[in-house]
């Protein structure tokens, strides 16, 4: 393959990647990872690096839009970053020790999850109008709008999360993914945050998180131009785009085509992983 | 300033930013394929390059010397700043607010993400 041809269909599935990736609101990186690997022979190296950019990339570009909504919560955001970072860091050390067979295995079971999560779909889990203990001293609840007018919640288990977060940082430290579903679950099922508060926190805490492992990939090499560039302004246009149709797709039917997808690439990742051949 | 104010202004500070890196990729993804478009396309094996495109000094060398590769890199480090700057934004920010913690906070993220960066330099 050529320069060229390589570039285009790099893009071209990358653009796809983060189309889908925001419209289940798993993020391209999930995809993006088995598709260099699997479709293009890609080394996980090369591919994890790429993708780690691409998550930067929509994460911060999406920020302005989540931010209008008035969803988001700075504070806990802010605070729960603490721990990311410091786990995106572990993890991204690790990423460095570890075989790309093992690294692929840990994807697959990543991508299992994840598509476990996209049969089921997420919900809310009913909001806690007081905080508890810590989290008050932390100031961390906070309101959001419910049908226009704001409405008040608090947060509960901050150790719980803050330790569920560390988790999600190392994850993505070790996978070049943003790691979103597993920030949602620290905060909307372990602190018990509204949903629509938690994925738009998610969203603002990943580039973050990702910036934190982003400059051990860099000095290893993990980030090649030749591979990112198409990658990051596939992954940009792609969820750009994806956020513009969220409003009018079907969302229940795609989470359980994308689920298939997920489901397949997972199986894929481990059986290839296992045999040796990634 | 308050919280929804600051974060209004992060926000839009974040999109310039992305705006300003993928400009960056893609003019130096242009002069790449212009310049590069019969290459082989090979990435089996991971083979780590060189420090044009790893350590910041070498990237910004190779990139005033006009690489294109380098030029990408540049590109991708604007990127990866976004979030940093987010953050030091959200300390001065805090601070405005007279809220202390939170600007400590802050500031224990940053000097996090630093630490992290400093591997690349």
């Amino acid at each position: 393959m050529t320069a060229l041809e390589f570039t285009l269909v790099v893009w071209a599935l990358s653009a796809l990647a983060g189309f889908l990736g925001a419209l289940t609101g798993l993020g391209g990186g999930v995809v993006v990872v088995p598709a260099l690997t699997l479709a293009l022979g890609v080394d996980m190296k090369y591919a994890i690096g790429a993708s780690l950019v691409s998550v930067i990339a929509t994460s911060s570009g999406a920020a302005a839009a989540y931010v209008r909504e008035g969803f988001s919560n700075i504070r806990i955001g802010m605070f729960l970053e603490i721990a990311t970072t410091l786990g995106a860091i572990a993890g991204a050390f690790l990423a460095g020790r570890v075989s790309t067979h093992a690294l692929a295995i840990v994807f697959g079971l990543m991508l299992l999850q994840a598509a476990y999560q996209s049969f089921k779909g997420m919900a809310d889990r009913g909001v806690s109008h007081v905080s508890d203990a810590l989290a008050t001293r932390l100031r961390l609840g906070g309101s959001y709008p419910v049908e226009g007018k704001p409405e008040s919640y608090g947060v509960r288990n901050v150790p719980g999360g803050f330790a569920m977060m560390f988790g999600a940082g190392a994850l993505s430290g070790l996978l070049g993914i943003g790691s979103g579903a597993v920030k949602v679950i620290a905060m909307d099922r372990i602190m018990r945050i509204p949903f629509k508060v938690s994925t738009t926190t998610s969203n603002f805490m990943i580039g973050v998180t990702a910036a934190a492992s982003a400059g051990l990939y860099l000095s290893r090499g993990y980030i090649d131009p030749r591979v990112a560039m198409p990658v990051m302004l596939g992954v940009l246009i792609g969820a750009l785009l994806g956020a513009k149709v969220l409003v009018h797709a079907r969302v229940k039917t795609l989470r359980i085509v994308f689920g298939v997808v997920i489901l397949a690439l997972a199986i894929e990742m481990m059986v290839n992983g296992i045999a040796g051949r990634i | 300033m308050n919280d929804r104010r600051l974060e209004i202004i992060i926000g839009q500070l974040l999109r310039a930013g992305v705006l300003l890196a993928a400009a960056t990729v893609f003019a130096g993804g242009v002069l790449y394929l212009v310049r590069h478009h019969g290459d082989e396309a090979n990435y089996h094996t991971f083979v780590a390059g060189g420090p044009s495109t790893r350590s910041v000094s070498g990237i910004v060398e190779s990139a005033a010397r006009g690489q294109s590769e380098a030029i990408i890199q540049v590109g991708l480090l604007l990127l990866i700043l976004t979030p940093v700057a987010r953050v030091g934004i959200a300390i001065v920010g805090f601070l405005l607010e007279r809220d202390r913690m939170y600007a400590a906070v802050s500031l224990i993220v940053l000097v996090i993400l630093l630490f992290s960066l400093m591997h690349a330099t």
